[in-house]
């Protein structure tokens, strides 16, 4: 099996993690949208999950830092808002990393609807669907405060946008 | 976001190794709202592979940065202030990302005149901010500044949903960001128009005032300039008396569910967009410029 030079540019940006949710890597959360080569250098292409996220400066530095240690010394983070992100770019995987880590992932498709389908929003910690939303706002711009009525545990929930 | 690179001409920052090693990538002017150090991604970085606006539009990207900026810092004032702890945390992610469009559309505006977005947000006088008089309005109590979402939280709804389609792609692609985050705006806005006005005689009294108090600068958001018939011939900009019908009907919608009354004030006289403001904006203004002015070049 062969890898190109782009899949192992990729695996390096891919090792970069959010720094809000360090279980969840830039690629699981699809907020990495490309990577190439321009000349000697390498050009990764991210986009925010939410307008004001800081995380991104953190990311960007990462990124910058992780291809520095591969030894690409000459790597440009660009960011794009254009198409916005969603959930639905988040990897399965990622979604079962969330759910591990105490955090309920994102559920249903938005798929460019504007009606949002209320679905059940399960307990990661004991996976109960008997849960309420006690804000649309939490700790970070993509959570939302929700409380199990079964466990009585709060917890956050990654929000479907 | 600050106005003057800290180290006067934008070259390498400090001594640490890993900034050496990547100054001047992508970043020639420091950003004082940076949280962390080193070379952040701002919107400088969205403006770079964008080719600058031309005067119109970035003048109408000023416009609604402005909106966005002025409302966002209103609504910061809100964190530890507000009725509940979830609600300190909601109006401070609102507030976050208002700041955030409002970032994207000053960096647009700023490029166009070789600015940063810290020049315009820190070293112009208030006759010289754009923003509707509805977002300098003081905050109020917790009923008014409810009240003031809903209007212009959906009015920012329709319009960036219709600037998904300018013709210009940079402003098509920070609406588009932007929708997405004020359709909850909306939705928060609502459920708490609910809960006021289907509350108690008090909470019910309260939000009312609310949006009778904010009523009259509704009908400046749906003014139409010059400026924004020009753009939208050229499918750049959103003719703001469109959007009229759509938004009295979906908040009518709201105020009749919340068992309150669309309020009949006549509309205030003034002309924002040209730099005629109420008496509130010059002690916001000072507050949120304070420290960039006295300290010229600090990051925080």
């Amino acid at each position: 099996m062969t890898t190109t030079r782009e899949d192992q540019l990729r695996s390096i940006a891919a090792t970069v993690n959010d720094p809000e949710i360090p279980v969840l890597s830039i690629e699981d959360l699809g907020i990495l949208r490309d990577v190439r080569t321009e000349g000697d250098g390498v050009v990764v292409t991210i986009t925010p999950t939410y307008s004001g996220c800081p995380a991104m400066d953190t990311i960007a530095d990462d990124l910058r830092i992780a291809f520095r240690e591969a030894g690409y010394a000459d790597a440009r983070v660009e960011l794009t808002l254009s198409p916005a992100w969603t959930t639905d770019w988040m990897s399965q995987e990622g979604k079962g990393k969330l759910a591990a880590y105490g955090i309920a992932p994102p559920t249903g498709i938005r798929d460019g609807s504007r009606v949002r389908v209320g679905m059940s929003v399960k307990c990661p910690h004991c996976d109960s669907l008997d849960t309420r939303e006690i804000s649309h706002f939490g700790s970070t711009s993509c959570k939302a405060l929700y409380v199990c009525n079964a466990c009585h545990e709060p917890f956050d929930h990654f929000k479907v946008i | 976001m600050s106005t003057h690179d800290l180290h006067g001409s934008g070259g390498p920052h400090g001594s640490d190794a890993v900034e050496d090693e990547f100054a001047g990538v992508g970043d020639t002017v420091a950003s004082a709202t940076r949280v962390t150090p080193g070379h952040a991604l701002r919107p400088e970085d969205i403006a770079l592979s964008a080719a600058p606006a031309d005067e119109d539009t970035a003048t109408y990207a000023l416009w609604l940065g402005d909106d966005a900026l002025i409302l966002a810092q209103r609504l910061a004032w809100w964190i530890s202030r507000a009725p509940e702890m979830e609600e300190d945390v909601a109006l401070g992610n609102i507030a976050l990302d208002l700041l955030g469009h409002a970032r994207s559309f000053l960096t647009y505006a700023a490029k166009f005149s070789g600015k940063t977005e810290d020049d315009l947000a820190y070293w112009r006088e208030d006759t010289e901010f754009t923003n509707l008089r509805i977002t300098e309005q003081p905050n109020g109590d917790f009923g008014a500044t409810i009240a003031r979402q809903l209007l212009f939280a959906t009015y920012q709804e329709l319009l960036y949903s219709a600037l998904t389609s300018s013709t210009d792609e940079t402003m098509a692609g920070i609406a588009a960001k932007a929708l997405k985050e004020v359709a909850y705006h909306v939705d928060h806005a609502t459920q708490w128009m609910l809960r006021l006005g289907d509350g108690t005689p008090e909470s019910h009294e309260r939000v009312q005032r609310g949006l009778d108090v904010m009523w009259p600068y509704v009908e400046e958001m749906f003014a139409d300039e010059e400026l924004t018939t020009r753009l939208a011939e050229r499918g750049v900009a959103v003719v703001p008396s469109s959007l009229r019908e759509e938004w009295l009907r979906r908040v009518t919608a709201v105020i009749e569910e919340s068992t309150l009354s669309v309020p009949t004030a006549k509309a205030a006289l003034a002309h924002s967009r040209a730099g005629d403001h109420s008496e509130h904006l010059g002690y916001l203004l000072a507050e949120m410029q304070v420290l960039a002015r006295k300290h010229p070049g600090a990051t925080w």
